[in-house]
């Protein structure tokens, strides 16, 4: 029964989807959008489960002065405070709300994905770093790509920018379509196991 | 023809002249319009096309658009229903009575002036009990299906199954290893789909294996998680593992973690961890985005062995580049299968495989005929809905 039943409504949720994708029938087209709809609502409830973790986690290593405390009091505290100027002023514009997001959340989002570029230069100089056949080719395709892409390549070599295009038009689109197909046959294939309920994984089940 | 009638005629051909050339300055309506029932759609909606009024030549501004009229065939007058703007030639109505018959009226609009209307003729909208346009979809779809089950029948036959090695999927069981050895952590990262996402479940999937890994050999897991859907479903995988292996005194609450909301606070949260807990193994597998390589490049400089699996193409590179195993696409699907090697899940791999293989044949001659002009197009068309 534990098992039994997730596998009857993953089949019967499975199956709607892929009959609806092929009969164009409004009540079971209906049907299977009011799944995504389901998925929000248990999702909202869920969110309960995930903030009830966060404040349980945290409070535990608070509570036992335990490393970094000091940050989880932060945590916690900031966690309130959106939570509870939500709640009280709502999240339309020049509410407590706006303003938190707009000058402490904000700013260290973009921060964080700023870091990326020091990140993308050293992860480059590890990957091209010719010590292969494989590695060298890899360092000459990029070399050509990046200098096509900027002025500077073509002042060098007029064509140059036309390299760049063809080895992205061509050999690299052949890789990412041949990648995609095999993907989406993977994908396939595991929405197959998952509705004859073969892969148990996802429940537990090992 | 005498002096009276050449004047005439000259007059007559002047003022027909002037009257042509004061029509051309006019506002002229689209032409050719034409109203079907919208094909493969659940009754209920009228699909209908014209040509763009000659007025309406350059890409924008020319005019501002058309004004769409309606009317069913027991009402008197047309009703304006919609207002599109220009280089507009096709539109979609829908909601619609089914066997009611409609017709349509359009014209140009530009400022103050407008164009004559055109009308279409009267349709009915019906409904199609299947998408013809998809069929090339369902008997693909039919053919993997027939391909996947008669592996797995075989498989259930006792049919022993050869399943090519996965060097990356070897590699989870040997970090787990490796944690255990240096009495570390192994940090697994779903990635940061929500369940609608399939590369989630394949995630989550996998989660389950290497729960089961860990809870056999006493090694700590850590996994944080975005959003809190695929959080539930975790939490309970994972301590479903542990009561499996007999070790539920092991699973503690922050096994499992939701840490974040957001994408980037999300990977503060797991670059934390990272540096602070010094996990000894990174698993990363899911869908990820633009931080798959800040929590790689993270990851690498605590010297932990990584292994990350995504069929985000785009994503690859940067997995590449900064983890020691990297499992492209269909990998990552393959992996619970691969990993759990009960001979149900392995034929479904084979039959996924012959299936590749068949597209391989099916693109090969394809591109060789329609390269030579002997396919007729079927080839090119054979992928796509039509």
């Amino acid at each position: 029964m534990r098992t039994g039943l997730p596998v009857i409504i993953a089949f019967l949720a499975g199956m709607t989807m892929v009959v609806a994708f092929f009969i164009p029938n409004k009540s079971l087209e209906g049907f299977s959008q009011g799944f995504l709809v389901w998925m929000t609502i248990v999702g909202g409830f869920t969110l309960l489960l995930g903030i009830v973790n966060i404040l349980r986690n945290n409070l535990k290593i608070i509570s036992q002065r335990g490393e970094g405390w000091g940050y989880k009091v932060i945590l916690v505290l900031m966690l309130l405070a959106m939570g509870v100027s939500s709640f009280m002023w709502g999240t339309s514009r020049d509410t407590p709300y706006d303003w938190l997001f707009q000058n402490i959340q904000k700013p260290m989002q973009a921060t964080m994905f700023s870091v990326l570029a020091f990140f993308v230069a050293s992860a480059a100089y590890r990957a091209f770093r010719a010590r292969s056949k494989e590695a060298t080719l890899l360092l000459l395709t990029s070399v050509v790509v990046m200098l096509g892409r900027i002025p500077l390549g073509q002042f060098i070599w007029g064509k140059l920018p036309l390299a760049a295009n063809w080895i992205m038009g061509y050999p690299s689109l052949a890789v990412q379509r041949g990648i995609i197909i095999g993907a989406a046959l993977g994908a396939a294939s595991m929405s197959l196991r998952i509705i004859l309920g073969i892969e148990r994984a996802y429940m537990g089940k090992g | 023809m005498n002096t009276f009638s050449k004047k005439a005629l000259f007059l007559f051909s002047f003022f027909l002249f002037v009257f042509s050339f004061s029509r051309a300055d006019e506002l002229r309506p689209p032409s050719d319009l034409k109203a079907f029932d919208t094909p493969d759609d659940g009754g209920g909606g009228v699909t209908f096309s014209w040509k763009l009024s000659p007025h309406d030549r350059e890409p924008l501004g020319d005019i501002d658009g058309y004004e769409i009229y309606r009317k069913a065939k027991e009402d008197s007058t047309y009703r304006q229903i919609d207002f599109l703007p220009d280089n507009q030639t096709t539109y979609n109505d829908y909601d619609l009575k089914d066997k009611t018959q409609y017709s349509y009226a359009i014209r140009a609009r530009k400022g103050e002036e407008f164009s004559g209307y055109i009308y279409s003729n009267y349709v009915s909208p019906k409904p199609n009990w299947f998408r013809f346009g998809r069929t090339n979809v369902l008997l693909m779809l039919l053919v993997f299906s027939l391909a996947v089950l008669l592996f797995i029948r075989s498989a259930k036959r006792g049919k022993p199954l050869f399943v090519r090695k996965i060097n990356g999927l070897d590699a989870i069981e040997e970090g787990v290893g490796r944690a255990t050895e240096m009495g570390k952590s192994v940090l697994f990262v779903p990635g940061i789909g929500d369940v609608d996402d399939i590369q989630t479940i394949a995630g989550l999937s996998i989660l389950s294996r290497v729960a089961h890994i860990t809870a056999e050999y006493e090694t700590r897991l850590i996994c944080p998680v975005l959003y809190p859907l695929p959080f539930a479903a975790a939490q309970e995988m994972v301590k479903s593992a542990y009561i499996d292996e007999g070790k539920a005194e092991d699973f503690k609450p922050d096994t499992v973690r939701y840490v974040a909301g957001e994408q980037f606070a999300y990977v503060a949260a797991v670059s934390g961890i990272m540096f602070r807990e010094k996990p000894a193994a990174n698993l990363f597998m899911g869908a990820f985005y633009a931080e798959s390589l800040l929590l790689a490049e993270s990851g690498q400089s605590t010297g932990a062995i990584q292994v990350a699996g995504t069929a985000n193409p785009e994503q690859l590179p940067f997995f590449i580049a900064a983890c020691d195993y990297t499992l492209m696409g269909e990998e990552l699907f393959a992996a619970s299968a691969y990993l759990s090697k009960e001979p149900l899940m392995l034929g479904s791999l084979k039959g996924q495989d012959w299936m590749k293989i068949i597209l391989i044949a099916i693109v090969i001659v394809g591109v060789v005929l329609e390269t030579l002009h002997l396919g007729g197009g079927f080839f090119t068309k054979l992928f796509v809905e039509h």
